[in-house]
């Protein structure tokens, strides 16, 4: 698992990522009361807008951490975004994506990089 | 204890003390305040306030269309709908009942000058259809604000219509896309600080841009390095908010402008914060192009529970062609609203709304600003300032301000002073309302960890900053001494006690249906 400075975390299995929000930023948020995944098919570079996260305090962008295509989303967010509290590095994930780029993994923070990341903020 | 001359204590003296734990009462009334159901749920929907005769029996025109089962509204009297509106007041906070320290939202007292200016015949009682001969006085009204909006900001146009600050943003950008357009330079991106009010990067959304974020200093302010790389000739605006959502004055906004404008791009100035430079800064001289004026919040026209607000849009010289109809104009000795995309308003990106904005908001902002005069505005500014630097300095010894040095209009602290007391922000907000005090803004602006952001405005006396000040300084040394009950089950004294807010936001009511009620009831 590889983290952003964004705090998503992105998963690799083959030429698929999962992604989701870090165990932090989902504290940070509190309450997750809404999650719009995004549509099938759509194609994101880095930086791209993956997902919102709406808790009780704010709204946020989940961006992708890598380019790719959506070829899954997470529809139970939908009905259950209490999900995303209870299990963020888990079953609350966003979306999957197809990786254009394998390489891209490349520049992202490794869990004991993250941990330090946090440690710094 | 206080005397009077009489040598009598000027406050009441109990003749009871109070058992152990207080009862809940038995009918759902506390303390003279009536339980109020929701106008749907009453009893007998018979009744009505009016005696309307019988209609006759001609034959309908509807046909078909003709109503078969009644409408489904409540029937009231007129003493049951005064009183149901009035018990749902006394429910609710008023700035005619208290301090409103809603940081960014500028809860002023609200002169009463104003509210009998509003009510003139002449003002209140005009319909926007009238013929213009007929509303020359209204539209000379408009016609004075606007001159007035123009002298305080330094800018060449002003759009009355929009008939709120986000309105008033829509109407910014639509301007700045149809300047580019005009020269046949449609850009892309919009750029917008992360402390920005969440409606600049919605609107320039909704306006069809991509919104880029620029990052902040660690002292609250635009970084310039960061600006300076995201600029590009793909750039249509900057939005920014001077004073900021940290109270805080962009120091280096001739520098921001300089930037924006040498990349061909435009300055957009959220003006919800007009209030704190109003008579002592105009955004014209800073390179602003285009500011919404919240005459809600600078110039004091009643608001909060949705309105009505005015959100008029100061406009510089190259955006004022494209400024939307209707405006007033003078030919003459008659005002005359220019209503089509011809003569002078030919490049006009077109109207906002259907008719001219908001008539009363216009008297109360005219009253306002002409009962104050230049000298007064001026010392609304200063005072708005100096009063939220006294809550920062008095609070600043327990509480952890977010940002060094003083501040603009409004105070922000973060929770930095509530770690290790498991209270947070939220609690810390409800504990304030047992204390009589309606909450800060919390949780904004988004870059503060656990923000709390207080504006005081200028309309507070010393009197009651010291007793919301006194108030604060003995919740927060509770929170510190561990006196945990006390915040985490806040408010006790609230008509209702804590809701479940993350129920609400997941699971929003926002319509009530009569199949509806029993499982309300049951969950």
């Amino acid at each position: 698992m590889f983290f952003t400075k964004d705090h998503e975390w992105i998963k690799v299995d083959g030429d698929v990522a999962t992604v989701g929000i870090s165990a932090y930023a989902a504290e940070q948020l509190g309450d997750v009361v809404f999650v719009e995944v995004p549509d099938l098919g759509k194609v994101l570079t880095v930086g791209d807008s993956l997902a919102v996260v709406e808790s009780v305090k704010a709204a946020s962008d989940v961006y992708a951490p890598v380019a790719g295509e959506v070829i899954e989303a997470n529809g139970d967010l939908a009905a259950a975004p209490e999900t995303v509290n209870a299990d963020p590095e888990g079953a609350g994930w966003f979306a999957k994506l197809k990786i254009t780029d394998p390489g891209q993994i490349e520049g992202l923070m490794d869990r004991t990089a993250y941990d330090a990341f946090l440690a710094s903020l | 204890m206080s005397m009077n001359s009489v040598g009598r204590p000027t406050r009441p003296t109990l003749v009871a003390t109070l058992p152990g734990a207080i009862p809940a009462t038995l009918g759902g009334g506390r303390g003279l305040l009536q339980d109020e159901a929701l106008i749907f749920e009453r009893e007998g929907w018979d009744s009505s306030g009016v005696d309307l005769p019988e209609p006759s029996q001609d034959a309908s025109d509807l046909g078909d269309m003709v109503r078969r089962a009644p409408i489904g509204l409540p029937g009231l009297s007129e003493p049951e709908a005064m009183r149901h509106y009035v018990r749902l007041s006394q429910k609710n906070h008023a700035i005619d009942l208290a301090l409103y320290p809603l940081g960014s939202c500028t809860m002023k007292h609200n002169p009463r000058l104003n509210e009998k200016m509003a009510r003139l015949p002449g003002f209140a009682d005009v319909h926007p259809l009238q013929p213009q001969s007929s509303v020359q006085g209204a539209l000379e009204l408009m016609d004075q604000l606007a001159h007035w909006l123009m002298t305080l900001t330094g800018m060449s146009a002003v759009a009355m219509s929009p008939k709120a600050g986000a309105h008033g943003e829509l109407c910014g950008l639509l301007a700045i896309r149809a300047a580019h357009e005009a020269r046949g330079d449609a850009r892309k991106r919009v750029l917008v600080p992360t402390s920005a009010h969440g409606t600049n990067p919605a609107t320039a959304a909704f306006v069809g841009y991509e919104v880029e974020e620029i990052a902040q200093t660690a002292d609250g302010r635009v970084d310039i390095a960061d600006l300076a790389a995201k600029l590009g000739p793909d750039v249509a605006a900057i939005m920014v908010t001077n004073p900021n959502t940290c109270g805080l004055f962009e120091r280096d906004v001739i520098q921001i402008a300089e930037l924006v404008h040498a990349a061909g791009a435009y300055f957009y100035c959220d003006g919800a914060n007009f209030n704190a430079i109003v008579g002592r800064v105009r955004p014209g001289d800073l390179g602003v192009d285009a500011m919404h004026i919240n005459l809600h919040k600078t110039f004091s026209t009643p608001h909060g529970g949705g309105g009505p607000g005015s959100g008029p849009v100061v406009l510089s010289a190259a955006l004022a062609p494209f400024a939307p109809t209707p405006f007033v104009v003078k030919r003459g000795e008659a005002y005359e609203l220019v209503e089509y995309r011809e003569g002078e308003a030919v490049q006009a990106f077109g109207r906002l709304c259907a008719f001219h904005g908001q008539m009363g908001m216009y008297v109360r902002a005219l009253s306002y600003m002409l009962s104050h005069g230049a000298d007064g505005l001026k010392q609304v500014a200063e005072d708005a300032v100096l009063n939220a630097n006294y809550i920062k300095a008095r609070l600043s010894g327990v509480m952890s301000a977010a940002f060094e040095g003083p501040c603009m209009h409004e105070a922000l602290f973060d929770d930095h002073w509530l770690e290790g007391t498991g209270i947070t922000t939220l609690d810390f907000a409800k504990a304030m309302i047992d204390e009589g005090f309606h909450p800060m803004t919390m949780y904004f602006p988004l870059v503060v960890h656990g923000a709390m952001l207080i504006e005081p405005t200028e309309t507070e006396s010393k009197a009651e900053l010291d007793r919301f000040c006194d108030v604060l300084l003995l919740l927060a040394e509770a929170a510190k001494a561990g006196d945990v009950e006390r915040f985490k089950g806040a408010p006790f004294h609230a008509p209702l006690r804590r809701l479940d807010e993350t129920l609400a936001a997941r699971r929003p009511r926002l319509r009530w249906r009569p199949e509806l009620s029993t499982d309300v009831a049951a969950e």
